[in-house]
């Protein structure tokens, strides 16, 4: 627990006086979405029933660009290794690792969505469905792609692949996610959606660390 | 049981055995491929709604089949490859990837262009297509995590663990994307659901199946002993193998 708490404090103290790989992410997020008025047109009617989509598709892309930096620095000064190495379980370490990635990057992401969605001309039903499961799946976002973090790791440019390995795990959270917003807008019940981003997100607390600190042993065993 | 498994998990011994095996196996593979074929394509009569584009059905559905379960198989030999840390399975891993990636894009390709006759569209989002599509681009992380590790020595274990979380969402992916659409359109095709069909329609897709499954026995076989070669090179038995040649 002494780990997991140390971890997440170091973690957001070195990205608090390094604002700017907090910040990318995000602007990129308003960049994408605000592009895409731009290109499909200005009409409020088509941007809101295409926008939980766009601000989904744009969520993902923004979440995988802070991907790769999850284990990149503790890996390159060593101090990845030295957790390996300790008695300390790399379990935490790396669950530790996936919650200040969440705090840093998924958090935020949240936090936006009320921007987003006056950008596209989400109604009332929709912004708060949007921002729930946002929610409930950021964290699942964060926790899939730490195994493709862990995995590219020891390459020098892992940034791309690991947009290809993780992107087929992100596909379910995406369906329900996109299906839980239009079911709101449309004024339908979620609370099966609900369930059922809660049941992925617990699965993957569970299991998606094993295969990240399985990914973490095998990047520095070399 | 045990002893066996153990002995054929030697690259040495599994090279003796698979070396008797792989002729008799593609030939026969070859000989059902073409049997199947000439019987489907040729004596099944077509299909009374959809005529004789029906027969694009003997091409694709042992594909679809074949590409499931291969990326099974390949996910088992990397279960036994991080357990037991047997290097053949991981040989194996290597050899099932790409082979799963083309014949899911077989299934991706003639599922196409039975699409168009039938549907009239090239592609639908549908529950099926979607997850296969979605397997393709598993199979080809596993490729791409492979190629990029190439020179690493832990490219076998970071491959096969992508293989096994692969797995475990399979099924995710599956029932997610049939939810997907079951909540919100109404089945449009009632074709992607199992045809009951008669017996001299259904035996020659068995014969097919049975021959998809064995030609991609033979070929992963083949390219696993190829694959052994490569890496034994510099042992004795490799040498002396070679200089019969």
């Amino acid at each position: 627990m002494n780990l997991f708490i140390a971890s997440v404090q170091r973690d957001l103290l070195v990205h608090f006086r390094h604002p700017s790989e907090v910040l990318n992410p995000l602007v990129f997020f308003i960049v994408v979405i605000s592009l895409f008025p731009l290109g499909i047109g200005p009409e409020p009617g088509q941007l809101k029933e295409i926008a939980p989509g766009i601000v989904w598709v744009a969520a993902l892309l923004a979440t995988l660009m802070s991907m790769d930096s999850m284990f990149r620095s503790d890996f390159e000064d060593g101090s990845l290794e030295q957790i390996v190495l300790s008695e300390q379980s790399t379990f935490i370490f790396v669950l530790a690792k996936v919650v200040s990635h969440w705090l840093l990057s998924g958090l935020p992401l949240v936090l936006l969505m009320p921007l987003a969605a006056l950008l596209l001309f989400l109604d009332e039903a929709g912004v708060w469905a949007l921002t729930l499961s946002l929610l409930l799946v950021s964290p699942t976002l964060s926790l899939l792609g730490g195994i493709g973090a862990a995995l590219t790791v020891g390459l020098p440019r892992g940034g791309l692949l690991v947009t290809i390995l993780v992107m087929p795990l992100y596909v379910p959270v995406l369906v329900l996610a996109t299906a839980m917003v239009q079911a709101a807008e449309a004024g339908s019940e979620t609370t099966g959606y609900v369930y059922w981003l809660l049941a992925i997100l617990l699965g993957s607390v569970c299991l998606a660390p094993i295969a990240t600190a399985a990914a973490v042993n095998v990047a520095t065993d070399q | 049981m045990l002893n066996w498994f153990h002995r054929l998990g030697s690259p040495k011994i599994f090279f003796e055995i698979s070396g008797r095996w792989q002729v008799p196996l593609l030939v026969l593979s070859v000989l059902m491929l073409t049997g199947g074929a000439v019987w489907a394509l040729l004596f099944v009569p077509p299909d009374y709604q959809q005529g004789n584009s029906v027969r694009i059905m003997y091409i694709h559905v042992p594909a679809a089949i074949l590409a499931q379960s291969a990326y099974v198989m390949m996910a088992v030999a990397a279960a036994v490859f991080l357990i037991w840390r047997i290097k053949l399975a991981d040989a194996a891993v290597k050899c099932i990837a790409p082979l799963g990636a083309s014949i899911t894009f077989l299934a991706l390709v003639t599922g196409a262009i039975w699409g168009k006759p039938t549907w009239g569209a090239w592609w639908v989002w549908d529950a099926r297509l979607t997850s296969t599509l979605v397997l393709f681009f598993l199979y080809i992380g596993v490729i791409a995590l492979r190629s990029a590790m190439e020179r690493q020595a832990g490219a076998g274990r970071a491959c096969a663990i992508l293989a096994l979380v692969g797995v475990v969402n399979l099924p995710v992916i599956k029932f997610s994307v049939e939810w997907w659409y079951t909540l919100h359109q109404p089945a449009s095709f009632s074709l992607t659901e199992k045809p009951s069909m008669p017996m001299e329609m259904w035996l020659p897709l068995l014969v097919m199946v049975v021959a998809y499954y064995l030609f991609f026995f033979a070929v992963c076989v083949m390219r696993i002993r190829n694959e052994i070669l490569v890496r034994e090179k510099n042992t004795d038995w490799v040498k002396q193998w070679l200089a019969v040649r």
